[in-house]
Order: structure tokens, then C-alpha cells, then sequence
């Protein structure tokens, strides 16, 4: 006789399974360089960076990615909506990272679709760590992707922030976290200057000179470039979505930084 | 070529699963969807408030359906999927709600003619249009044929009926408020005597909002459902 429990494991709401059996090829393949063999150079994003606020969380990247020495890209991308209420945050080998991304968000709109309503942030958190996990096979050549996740809690009324590492692990940061190549730079300017329930005035100016000092100490991330009008891309998530920030108001920030270090502050 | 005792011409078969088919879909509640001026309207009588019969498929895409809920709601999720597969593959702009429409038409041929038994639902797959583009309304029926419409259309028990009220009442150019005010009326005529006619709190109503961003399905309910249907009383 058939289980009945497994024959009911069929009616899953999940993207990736649906696609595990229609269309297996698309799923993002386990890399086949030989043990031994010199991965090629491809294009690294940097440093990403999400704080706590107030009102939820801010969320930023540089906008540099690199190939070895050289720089591959000087406005790239590296935060994403997942969906209305959270979003996450790149850092480690791009191509990879933005097709994770891209079927992450897949995962989660076919999963509202499909149930006729939104997952639980503690559930997008979970199903991040396990495609982060499924990644470990590219992470061990050198493919190494690793998001930061943040999202405003609609149940708990509170933004909150997870990092994983390329095993999967997921670890929830109650204040902050910056990763990527420089990410331990920004972390100690942000521990500085974080203070528990900022506003977002303060919040942005916080992360963007983060961003600064990962910039400045970091060869693999760009810092703000106010020759071709270049600065981070950085959104918020509150009760309200997600908000992509408009460049000027990034631009007076970075601005705001730049000025204060010439003036040798800071 | 012998011919066994039980033996049963095709023409036969086929003409027992329709009637089959039409008889169950008859037995349900049926739904309307109208085209106005910012988009399309679903209405239909529901008293449940989580079984739903009008879901989004993609961003400017929804499917209604009428008929037996569990067969309905695997050609639902079968379509999502559908819909999320070829835009993961290609592009978003590259789902369309005719091939949704195709895809949904050759399952149900495909159910009518090899399965025991034809599956008792008819859907509308619905894509609003955006800046001059107009709206795709696709009816398929438990057979799998497939008609666009425009305008209007009504599916479901006492179809005909409704076809013809709605041909009679349904002006171009309608508003939201309008449109939902037809819709109601049209579905109330329906309704057996003595079953009192769609309160609004039996009502499933959503809309695909034109000119919406990205993903254009709303449902409607609650206080702004009840406030739209109030301004319909009182002007008419």
C-alpha cells in the first residue's frame, strides 16, 4: 500500500522541487573543475553591510566587483528585494550569488503563490541556509557565495538580520554584520558607532561610512566614487517593504563622510 | 473487425463525459469577469473565506475557475508553476496567458478524452494589459476548447443566463465601482429564489489593476469591499 504521508510530500510549495522534477537543468549544477586544476578569475563582489534600526533594518553594498587584481565592474549590484518585506545582500563570487538570488526570490513568490500566503522570516531565513548549503561544492573550488539576509518580522514587529557561512550555517545578528572581503573593516566602524534604536538619518550615515572604511582598507572594495557619480546602493525594510533609498540621499551621506574625514574627523 | 456485447460507440462516450462534466459544473456557483476601465474585475458568490477561486498565476495574470475545488486547485498550482518555470528560464515578460491558456486547454482534452472521468471545472485565465495593450480574458471549458472574449464573460452554473444579462447591462468604459455593481447584479439573478442573493460577505472579489508595477493582483475585501458595494446602493 502507498504511504500516505510521502505521497503527500508530492504537493510541495517549493520552487526548487518544482523544478527538481520539470526541469532539473536549470538547478544550479555542482561545478566540475578537477581536483587540482586552477579555478579561472571571475567577477568577486565585495563588501555588503545591514544594521538594525528604529524602524527596521538598512541594508548596503559598494558597488565594486573584481577579477584577481583587476576591477571587473564598477556599479554593480549587490542588494536585492526577496520579496516585499525582506532582502538580501551579496557578497563572494557574482555570478553565482545573483542566480542564487534570483531563484531565491523565485522560491519565495511561488511559495506565496502557491500557499496564499507569505513565509515566515524565520522560514526565508531557513531556505537561504539550505541553498547556501547546496552551494558548498562550487564554495570548495573557490565559488564561494555568502548572503546577507535581512527582512522586517511582521510577526514579531521587529527587522532582523542573518548571516550564513558556505556550509550553511545561520546565525542571526541582533545589531549588525558587514561581509565580503571587507567586511571585517566596516564591522569596526559600525561597532563604533551603532546605538541601539537609531534613526535612519543616523543608521545610513552609520552604514555608508562603514562601507568608507572597508573601502579604504579593503583593495577589493570601492569606495565612493564622486568623479562618476558612483555610491552604494543601500535600501531600508520597515513595516512599510522594502525601500531602495534614492541615490541622492546616499550621495549627501557619502558626502557627509568624505567631508568629515577631510576635515580630519572621524 | 467483432464488435463485444458492451460495446459502446465514441460518439456515446463522449456525449455521457460532457454531460458528466456540465451537470457537476452546473451544480456550482458561477463566477463573472469583466474588463473596466483600470483592469480586470472577478467577482463570484464564495462562502469560504480560505478555499479560493480566483488566484494570481504571474505578475499581470490570474486564474478564476469554477467547477470541483480539488480539480481546480491542481490545474491552479500546475499553472503557477507553469508560469514561474518559463520566467526563471527566460524572462518575466516572456510568460503569457496564452500559452497559460494553451497549456490548461491540451490538459483538459488531454483528461476529457483518456481519463475515467472528465474533470467537472471550467477556468478564465485573465491578463490585464499595460499602457495600450489591451486585456486577454481566455474561457476553457472542461474539454479543453479555449475562447477569448472581450469585455465580459460568465462561467459556471446558469452561464447562458448570465452571458445574456451581462450583454444587455455591461457599458464600455466602466469604473471599478461600476463594474462591481454589474457584476453583483448579474450574479443575484442567478441565485435560486429563497437563497437571499451575495451578501458581501459571501463575495470573493479581485482585480488585476492595470498599470500596477509589477505583480498586479489584489484582492479585494473587508471594509473597502463593503464601501465600494454601499456607494453602489446608494446611486442605484
Amino acid at each position: 500500500m502507498r504511504d500516505p504521508v510521502g505521497g503527500l510530500a508530492r504537493f510541495s510549495p517549493s520552487f526548487i522541487d518544482a523544478l527538481r522534477e520539470h526541469a532539473p537543468e536549470l538547478l544550479p549544477q555542482p561545478g566540475s573543475v578537477a581536483a587540482g586544476q586552477q579555478m579561472p578569475e571571475v567577477p568577486h563582489g565585495t563588501t555588503v553591510a545591514a544594521i538594525r534600526y528604529a524602524d527596521g533594518v538598512i541594508v548596503g553594498g559598494d558597488r565594486r566587483s573584481t577579477e584577481g587584481y583587476a576591477i571587473a565592474q564598477r556599479d554593480v549590484e549587490k542588494v536585492f528585494p526577496a520579496d516585499e518585506y525582506s532582502a538580501v545582500a551579496i557578497a563572494g563570487a557574482a555570478g553565482p550569488a545573483v542566480e542564487m538570488v534570483r531563484l531565491f526570490q523565485t522560491e519565495l513568490e511561488h511559495y506565496e503563490k502557491v500557499e496564499g500566503l507569505p513565509l515566515s522570516l524565520e522560514g526565508k531565513a531557513n531556505k537561504l541556509g539550505q541553498m547556501v548549503r547546496g552551494n558548498l561544492g562550487m564554495a570548495m573550488q573557490g565559488l564561494v557565495v555568502v548572503p546577507l539576509f535581512c527582512g522586517y518580522d511582521q510577526r514579531r514587529n521587529l527587522g532582523r538580520i542573518f548571516r550564513y557561512d558556505v556550509t550553511g550555517g545561520r546565525w542571526e545578528d541582533a545589531e549588525y554584520h558587514a561581509n565580503g572581503s571587507g567586511g571585517k573593516d566596516a564591522r569596526a566602524t559600525i561597532k563604533k558607532r551603532y546605538r541601539h534604536g537609531m534613526d535612519r538619518e543616523i543608521a545610513l550615515d552609520t552604514l555608508v561610512e562603514g562601507l568608507y572604511d572597508a573601502a579604504d582598507e579593503d583593495a577589493a572594495t570601492g569606495g565612493p566614487d564622486l568623479v562618476r557619480g558612483i555610491f552604494p546602493v543601500v535600501a531600508t525594510v520597515t513595516a512599510g517593504g522594502y525601500q531602495r533609498l534614492n541615490d541622492d540621499d546616499v550621495r549627501k551621506a557619502a558626502e557627509r563622510v568624505v567631508a568629515a574625514r577631510a576635515r580630519g574627523e572621524g | 473487425m467483432s464488435i463485444g456485447f458492451g460495446y459502446v460507440p465514441p460518439e456515446q462516450i463522449i456525449k455521457d463525459k460532457a454531460d458528466y462534466a456540465r451537470k457537476g459544473i452546473a451544480r456550482g456557483r458561477p463566477m463573472v469577469v469583466l474588463e473596466y476601465d483600470g483592469g480586470v474585475l472577478f467577482v463570484t458568490d464564495n462562502p469560504s473565506t480560505h478555499l479560493h477561486k480566483v488566484a494570481e498565476l504571474y505578475d499581470h495574470i490570474a486564474f478564476a475557475a469554477v467547477g470541483r475545488f480539488s480539480e481546480f486547485e491542481n490545474l491552479r498550482v500546475a499553472g503557477i508553476t507553469l508560469a514561474d518555470i518559463r520566467g526563471y528560464q527566460y524572462g518575466r515578460e516572456d510568460v503569457t496567458s496564452r500559452s497559460i491558456a494553451n497549456a490548461y486547454s491540451q490538459e483538459l482534452g488531454r483528461i476529457f478524452m483518456e481519463g475515467s472521468k472528465p474533470y467537472e471545472v471550467e477556468l478564465c485565465v485573465a491578463e490585464v494589459g499595460s499602457g495600450d495593450t489591451p486585456n486577454a480574458l481566455y474561457h476553457i471549458g472542461f474539454e479543453g476548447t479555449v475562447n477569448d472574449h472581450k469585455r465580459f464573460l460568465a462561467m459556471g452554473g446558469q452561464a447562458d443566463e448570465l452571458n445574456a444579462e451581462l450583454q444587455r447591462n455591461y457599458g464600455e468604459g466602466i469604473d471599478l465601482d461600476q463594474a462591481l455593481r454589474l457584476a453583483v447584479s448579474t450574479l443575484s439573478r442567478a441565485v435560486q429564489s429563497g437563497d437571499g442573493g451575495p451578501a458581501s460577505g459571501r463575495l470573493e472579489v479581485a482585480v488585476l489593476e492595470r498599470d500596477r508595477p509589477r505583480r498586479a493582483f489584489r484582492r479585494l475585501s473587508g471594509d473597502d469591499l463593503n464601501a465600494r458595494l454601499k456607494t453602489g446602493d446608494g446611486s442605484g
